[in-house]
């Protein structure tokens, strides 16, 4: 279960939020919302502790994060703005050495499996400079189902994905949260999960 | 199927991508290299062909050239990673991360400081070296230049995301790595002048040694305050 206590943001002089509480437990889904500006993404890189908060505290199954410090980054995955991949690589390669650097090492079947589900079927073995947007964000989004985290910290996860893929992207996250994991995400599209109620945190 | 990475599994995948994409980016390998025969050709021509005074400073031109062309591929450790958000993933790496850090830095003196070391007895020879000073120069360089790469990545770990870095890192850099020189180029004219050259390459397996221990370490934690 993650929490978050009194957890205060400043960047440069301009104070993002402050007193920020809230919890989430396995198989909770929550929306961070708010207008350009307002910090969602300080706040998801505050919670994946790139960013030391201002004030408050992040626990992680009862205990500080900060001391938790590898173990928590165990039990986490996190998707920003960039996508992680290089264009030199194709996407298997890219695949494996993502799912590598989150400590688990995949095979080559289940890579393929993995992007053949994103819908990347005969592209799997193409250098990714030749792939569009929306395909680089497909080949980035499959490193969640090469994870076993619990922890899912998604920032705008639909940003230049079809319609198919958004909804690809909601079973996704149906099926993470009935297998009592948690995610965390911001987004400016409509996103719902089926049976699974939405909570959400409004930063003004 | 998926397993856990071990810690020697995690340092081998970060030495084996790195090594790929340097073999895919060819021309990041190859300008390193040219720059380095070119600045060590200039020099004869610059100052005549004289074989007495050529031999003499063949150590020092080859080092210092070898110490700028490190310079030239250090901008380029981190900042493609930076940009395409591979450090954030790698800064979450529930492994630690001086070791990651640590691969990266094998790769990028594999794919930078190895062809200079192979190179430079080609370069010595120009110069009329002997081979047992070529052999003291090359082992030198074996020793010293992953020094300067390890140097380098904590400079260019604190240079991360700022505009010029590239120049600002040779600044922070080039003065620290004026031992890992002294001590490289003294070798070989101790050798010449048929003095004992062993305290000079202990010196440079010395600092070898404590870059391998302390720069790691420096560097994953520059990195983690260039991403705040």
């Amino acid at each position: 279960m993650l929490e978050v206590g009194n957890l205060g943001c400043v960047r440069g002089d301009h104070r993002l939020f402050s007193g920020l509480d809230f919890s989430l437990s396995a198989g909770e889904l929550m929306q961070v919302q708010g207008p350009n500006g307002s910090g969602k993404t300080s706040l998801l890189r505050t919670l994946c502790g790139f960013v030391m908060p201002e004030a408050g505290e992040i626990h992680w199954r009862g205990k500080n994060v900060r001391e938790l410090g590898e173990a928590y980054y165990a039990d986490l995955v996190y998707l920003g703005h960039l996508n992680a991949i290089k264009d030199e690589l194709n996407a298997l390669e890219n695949l494996r050495i993502n799912a590598g650097l989150a400590g688990n090492s995949v095979d080559e079947k289940s890579a393929l499996a993995a992007l053949r589900r994103m819908g990347l079927r005969g592209k799997e073995l193409l250098p990714v400079k030749v792939l569009s947007q929306g395909q680089r964000r497909r080949v980035a989004l499959a490193r969640l189902l090469v994870s076993d985290a619990p922890l899912w910290i998604l920032d705008e996860p639909l940003t230049a994905l079809d319609t198919g893929a958004v909804g690809l992207m909601q079973e996704l996250i149906g099926e993470h949260l009935s297998n009592d994991g948690m995610v965390i995400f911001t987004t400016h599209q409509p996103l719902q999960v089926a049976g699974v109620e939405t909570r959400s945190l409004t930063l003004s | 199927m998926m397993n856990k990475l071990s810690l020697p599994g995690l340092l081998a995948l970060v030495i084996r991508r790195d090594l790929v994409l340097a073999a895919r980016r060819r021309a990041d390998v190859l300008t390193t290299l040219v720059f380095f025969v070119m600045v060590v050709s200039l020099f004869p021509l610059g100052v005549g062909p004289e074989p007495e005074m050529l031999r003499k400073m063949a150590s020092g031109v080859v080092w210092v050239a070898a110490l700028l062309a490190s310079m030239l591929s250090l901008g380029r450790m981190f900042s493609a990673d930076y940009q395409d958000g591979t450090l954030e993933q790698m800064l979450l790496a529930p492994q630690s991360l001086p070791v990651l850090v640590l691969g990266k830095i094998l790769a990028h003196w594999m794919a930078s400081g190895l062809p200079l070391v192979l190179m430079a007895p080609v370069l010595g020879l120009q110069f009329g070296l002997p081979a047992e000073q070529l052999g003291i120069l090359m082992l030198g360089l074996v020793m010293g230049t992953p020094v300067l790469s390890m140097i380098g990545a904590v400079g260019a770990a604190l240079t991360l995301g700022l505009r010029g870095g590239g120049v600002l890192v040779s600044l922070l850099v080039l003065p620290l790595c004026i031992p890992v020189l002294i001590f490289g180029a003294g070798a070989v004219e101790a050798a010449a002048s048929g003095v004992t050259y062993s305290s000079h390459l202990s010196l440079l397996g010395a600092a070898l040694v404590t870059a391998l221990v302390l720069t790691p370490w420096v560097t994953a934690q520059a990195l983690r305050i260039s991403m705040e």
